[in-house]
């Protein structure tokens, strides 16, 4: 198994915290994992994005030049990275925030409305772990479970209601997909 | 019978190869008399410069580290910061301080780095042969400016010491001479004083000694030490720069700056 | 020892370090290293040890030059254009023979190049970097794990012999998190016993000189010679490297840092498709393992070198294979990331005998 993902949004929507948390459940469930952001003049302006690799074997390369799942939380991702996924791959889109589609057709797209899910449970920061939810439970990459227990691993300040919540929202987005 | 004067033990025995009349050999012997009298010989790092003095780690009889050109109050700096309980000092020429080291110097000045710069300022590169440093007068002839220095090309002298009296970090500040006896007396003098500070742990301190190069100005030693006196002094004005409130007051009023006039 | 943690490899090497007993940084900002500074600024601190940021890269090695003088484990780091600043200072703790530990997380150059991940800085890293004639021991980690584990035998080999340690990384292995595993416990700087020769302020009959020259007519020849002296028995005890399924191989691939993992990959892909590929991965580049090449050269009819510049790290390998075996090189500089998918190609091209491009 070998899973190349990357996770691409606006600063904020928190796709680097997302792509470590699918990183250290990855690790949890024992896979080969890397977590590689983009970086530095990167990162200022446009969109924040990191790669995430989830495999059986020793990773070569933490970078995804052609992923099999993109994760895409807003427009400008949709048009920056379509193209780069490999055929056949997984495109889970954020609708709420995307109004296009793509224009591939040998690719598997799943509409999720994250953004909507997340202010609807209680805080629409929490997208980036609707859409996690979703990818958890399309996949054999990482399983659910190890993505809700590992929250509380990665991001150490977070207050059980923020722990609470974030598990809601993966869950949430278990059921969307 | 009775002793009136004894060589320090601050200094080793070898015999000093500076050149007859140069002003090093002096300021050795003061920084070396300052740190025995203060005991604390056993207890002080000096570092040695690129220049004509980089040879100090064998007369100065301590623990001694000689470093790149210009970077002593760097390497005083990291030994300082790891031995913060000895007395740490710098010992650099014109050309390693203003010049090649002068973010050096100014960054230590603003951390208040608490170090002590001894400050030989002569106006010339000594050791490669008499070449143009920040410091040489306007006129002033040397290898590197053998019409003598001009504005126009090469702009003016940089005064050390009232640079870093601009800053918030320095301590300590004094520029003196070792032209005649009276010199000599304040200058000991004062690097006692800027030692002291630094053993109480006040912070930055920097004497500059205007010092004579008889070889490279191609003069007789009598004739260097009336360059420092007739045409040093007025550019470089002696006296206190900068000093702690407390010790100012306490101070006799005829040490404060002679304006330029 | 300690459990698998996901960090990031900036973070892993700084951890590292103090872990190993560093108690001194110095340094200045520059990307893709930054992390290690911003780590140090408060980890530091935390043991009792200082975090400096220095005014100048050129200001930072100096800073080191003093620290490192009075028997403290130090460490700077850099990304290329500033380890290029650093050389002045590097050269003078090599002929000083204060034991300092750097890392130089590589960018894209020459110049002012860009933040990509770059191998583009081998020849700086071991062919001494400064002037004068002296040596760096250069570690290249080609992983996360391997970056928070590097440092400790770096300080070892630093204090050991009095030389300048370093890592060699690149921006991928600063940037990326992956799971780490600390293989040694902590070191307590506090009981490591002060070398004789640092300076601590002494009598006047035992005290002590640091310095980088020897002006006597002859000295400095010696001082050559006792130095050449110590690089040898690092030469002849310091090799570090991986080789892995070389017995019978038709093709040998070999790069280092991240490139050796890519090569890994391509070879086990390779492998399971029935191909006879092996692989050889410097972990030490200075010392070279120039006699596990020469051991092999005329076996082994190819070598495939992969490096993300523009033929450095091959003239090692052509240096120990000295022309008994073919080379082939593929390159990719400032940025250009081989995937393993991508080197596999070229093994098979040069399996099938084609000379046209990767012959070198």
């Amino acid at each position: 198994m070998y899973q190349g993902i990357i996770m691409s949004g606006f600063g904020g929507q928190g796709v680097v915290s997302g792509g470590i948390l699918l990183a250290y459940a990855g690790m949890m469930d024992g896979r080969n994992v890397t977590f590689f952001p983009a970086y530095g003049a990167e990162m200022r302006g446009g969109t924040a994005n990191c790669s995430v690799v989830v495999s059986t074997d020793p990773v070569a390369s933490p970078v995804v030049g052609s992923p099999d799942t993109l994760l895409i939380m807003n427009e400008p991702s949709l048009a920056r990275f379509e193209n780069s996924l490999k055929s056949g791959g997984l495109l889970i889109l954020n609708t709420t925030l995307v109004s296009s589609r793509p224009a591939r057709k040998d690719i598997k797209v799943i509409e999720i409305a994250g953004s909507e899910i997340a202010e609807r449970i209680g805080n629409v920061k929490a997208a980036n772990m609707v859409m996690l939810g979703a990818y958890a439970k399309l996949t054999e990459a990482v399983r659910l479970g190890t993505l809700k227990e590992s929250i509380k691993k990665v991001y150490a300040r977070a207050n059980d209601k923020m722990v609470e919540l974030n598990k809601k929202a993966i869950d949430e987005g278990g059921l969307a997909a | 019978m009775k002793i009136v004067f004894e060589q320090t033990k601050g200094l080793t025995d070898i015999p000093m190869r500076y050149c007859p009349g140069c002003g090093h050999g002096v300021v050795h012997r003061l920084v070396a008399e300052c740190y025995e009298e203060l005991g604390v010989q056993e207890n002080t790092i000096g570092v040695a410069p690129v220049g004509c003095s980089v040879f100090a780690d064998e007369y100065l009889n301590i623990d001694m580290i000689q470093g790149a050109h210009g970077r002593g109050p760097a390497i005083a700096t990291g030994i300082k910061r790891n031995l913060p309980d000895k007395l740490a000092f710098s010992y650099q020429g014109d050309g390693d301080l203003a010049s090649i080291g002068a973010a050096e110097t100014l960054h230590a000045a603003a951390r208040s780095e608490n170090i002590t710069i001894i400050f030989i300022n002569n106006a010339i590169y000594g050791m490669t042969g008499g070449q143009m440093a920040p410091t040489t007068l306007l006129g002033m002839r040397s290898t590197t400016s053998p019409a003598g220095r001009t504005v126009a090309a090469n702009g003016y002298p940089i005064r050390v010491c009232e640079l870093l009296a601009a800053l918030d970090g320095p301590v300590y500040l004094e520029r003196t001479t070792v032209d005649k006896p009276a010199g000599v007396v304040k200058t000991r003098k004062a690097i006692k004083r800027a030692f002291q500070y630094q053993l109480e742990g006040r912070g930055f301190t920097l004497v500059e000694i205007l010092s004579q190069c008889p070889t490279d100005w191609g003069m007789t030693p009598l004739q260097s030490l009336e360059r420092v006196r007739n045409e040093m002094t007025p550019y470089f004005p002696l006296g206190i720069y900068k000093e702690p409130e407390d010790d100012k007051k306490a101070r006799p009023k005829k040490d404060a700056v002679k304006k330029e006039s | 020892m300690s459990e698998r943690i996901l960090m990031k490899g900036n973070e892993a090497l700084a951890e590292g370090a103090v872990r190993a007993g560093c108690r001194f940084f110095a340094g200045y900002p520059i990307t893709p290293q930054n992390e290690i500074p911003e780590y140090m600024s408060w980890r530091l601190p935390e043991t009792g040890g200082t975090f400096l940021q220095a005014e100048s890269e050129v200001s930072a090695i100096n800073m080191l030059f003093g620290a490192a003088a009075v028997g403290r484990r130090v460490m700077t780091s850099s990304s290329s254009p500033g380890i290029s600043l650093k050389q002045e200072g590097i050269s003078y703790c090599a002929s000083a023979e204060l034991p300092i530990f750097y890392a130089n997380i590589v960018r894209g150059g020459p110049g002012l190049g860009n933040i990509a991940p770059s191998q583009g800085d081998y020849f700086q890293s071991t062919r001494g970097g400064g002037h004068g004639d002296y040596r760096v021991f250069v570690m290249a980690p080609k992983s996360v794990d391997e970056m928070a584990n590097f440092p400790r035998i770096c300080y070892d080999i630093a204090f050991k012999y009095r030389i300048p340690a370093m890592v060699l990384a690149d921006g991928i292995l600063g940037q990326m998190m992956e799971p780490v595993t600390f293989d040694f416990d902590p070191v307590e700087a506090d009981s490591l016993s002060i070398p004789d020769w640092a300076l601590r302020g002494s009598k006047p009959e035992e005290r002590r000189v640091v310095k980088s020259f020897d002006l006597r007519p002859g000295k400095m020849e010696e001082w050559n010679y006792r130095l050449e002296k110590k690089y040898d028995e690092i030469k002849a005890e310091e090799v570090r490297y991986e080789a892995i399924n070389t017995d019978g191989a038709d093709l040998i691939l070999t790069g280092y840092g991240t490139s050796a993992r890519i090569c890994e990959t391509a070879m086990a892909q390779g492998r399971k498709e029935g191909l006879k590929i092996g692989y050889i991965r410097p972990i030490t580049l200075w010392p070279f393992p120039t006699r596990i090449f020469r051991d092999l050269a005329g076996k082994i009819g190819k070598f495939l070198v992969v490096e993300m510049s523009l033929g450095q790290y091959v003239e090692d390998v052509q240096l120990s294979i000295n022309g008994r075996s073919e080379i082939y090189l593929h390159k990719r500089p400032a940025g250009g990331i081989p995937t393993g998918e991508e080197v596999l190609e070229v093994a098979k091209k040069v399996l099938s005998g084609d000379k046209s491009k990767f012959y070198v």
